[in-house]
């Protein structure tokens, strides 16, 4: 039972943290509650879908369609983080700001809930599908306490979701004048771990030179599989022995979805500094 | 709609796939009764090479392997392809995610 908590518990995780960041980051976004809850449960039902159809998407492209699927949806998902980001770094203060007055009259306000639409359910889906084989493949098997593993399962699905809501509730707690630019690096690094992982896929399916495998080994001082690495890989996209070429995509995306933040920063203060002289 | 697309998408990357996977060659695995047979595989250093783990259990399994860096579900009774290499010589340990007490092996790169 404890290791089957241990296991969803794992894969309920990441989901549920960036489930918190994203819920913390958009808490003025107009209507971004029921946009999340919208993208958990397309999420889930994809994961359904996903985990039915594994067989298929593994046969796919001479057996890699499982790594290339894998790293579609986590390209996509880097890309709607990074437009995300770039958004809120552009609306985010104003709408802080002055939540009540200006939440409705944003227009593109609710492109910015879809967008946060597709990022939840991305998450959930890649996550979930696997939740789904694992707690079917216990179901399914006639060993032993299939109901205690279930019980499990429930614990660790729970346990996520609690650190999760915490680490909601925690930024929610940070002082409005950090919150953005909290926000907006926990953003960034998870879309910069997500490009990391995608390259690792397509490096697996063989259809990305690796660049010096590994370019460095810390798996030694600090496991991928243990809670810290666990955390960190999440967060930050840490790997204990990653490839050369993750580190090229890491460093890429970190740098092109910082400098778009910057940007979008820049052309705000610069339109409200025209506005105020104009007045 | 969205599958249509996705399997536009791969068709080059298909062509490219076929073509790597041809100068390998083929090792097998099979998963039975959450164990991998054989448990250990010597392959040789500096070469790629084509892991096909064919699944004999009813429920799905996980390949994982931080040494390896590589990770695949593996539905029930069905098979896997899991490209790996070129290694340097070394011990390279993977296990089942999903019924981790049981199911390891070591893949020995000479």
């Amino acid at each position: 039972m404890f290791g089957t908590a241990i296991i969803v518990f794992r894969e309920v995780l990441e989901a549920a943290l960036i489930i918190g960041i994203l819920a913390a980051a958009t808490r003025s976004v107009p209507n971004s509650k029921r946009w999340l809850t919208a993208g958990v449960f397309l999420g889930l039902a994809g994961s359904g879908l996903v985990a039915a159809f594994t067989d298929v998407i593994g046969s796919l492209a001479s057996g890699v369609g499982q790594e290339i699927f894998n790293a579609i949806v986590l390209g996509i998902a880097v890309l709607m983080l990074a437009w995300h980001n770039i958004w809120m770094s552009s609306h985010g203060a104003a709408l802080a700001a002055n939540a009540k007055s200006v939440g409705r009259n944003i227009t593109d306000g609710s492109s910015a809930c879809s967008i946060l639409l597709v990022i939840v359910g991305l998450a959930v889906l890649r996550e979930g599908s696997e939740t789904v084989l694992f707690l079917y493949g216990i179901a399914a098997s006639n060993e032993g306490g299939p109901a205690s593993m279930m019980l499990g399962g429930l614990v660790g699905m729970l346990s996520g979701i609690a650190v999760g809501y915490l680490m909601y509730a925690g930024l929610l707690r940070v002082p409005m004048r950090w919150f953005f630019a909290a926000t907006g690096i926990l953003v960034l690094l998870l879309a910069a771990g997500m490009a990391s992982q995608a390259a690792h896929f397509l490096i697996q399916a063989d259809l990305l030179p690796s660049l010096s495998s590994p370019l460095w080994d810390t798996s030694s001082v600090l496991p991928e599989n243990g809670l810290p690495g666990t955390l960190l890989h999440i967060l930050v996209g840490y790997d204990a022995r990653p490839a050369g070429m993750q580190i090229l995509f890491y460093l890429t995306a970190l740098a092109a979805i910082g400098a778009g933040m910057k940007w979008a920063n820049r052309s705000r203060k610069s339109i409200h500094s025209t506005v105020s002289a104009i007045k | 709609m969205k599958r249509l697309l996705f399997i536009a998408l791969l068709l080059p990357v298909a062509a490219n796939a076929a073509d790597a996977g041809t100068q390998r060659s083929d090792y097998k695995l099979v998963i039975s009764e959450h164990r991998f047979q054989p448990a250990e595989i010597t392959i040789p250093s500096g070469t790629k090479i084509k892991l096909i783990v064919e699944n004999k259990d009813a429920t799905p399994e996980e390949f994982e392997s931080h040494a390896l860096n590589r990770e695949k579900v593996i539905a029930g009774h069905s098979s896997a392809t899991i490209l790996i290499g070129p290694l340097t010589p070394g011990r390279y340990p993977f296990v089942g995610e999903f019924n981790e007490a049981t199911a390891k092996g070591v893949i020995i790169v000479q």
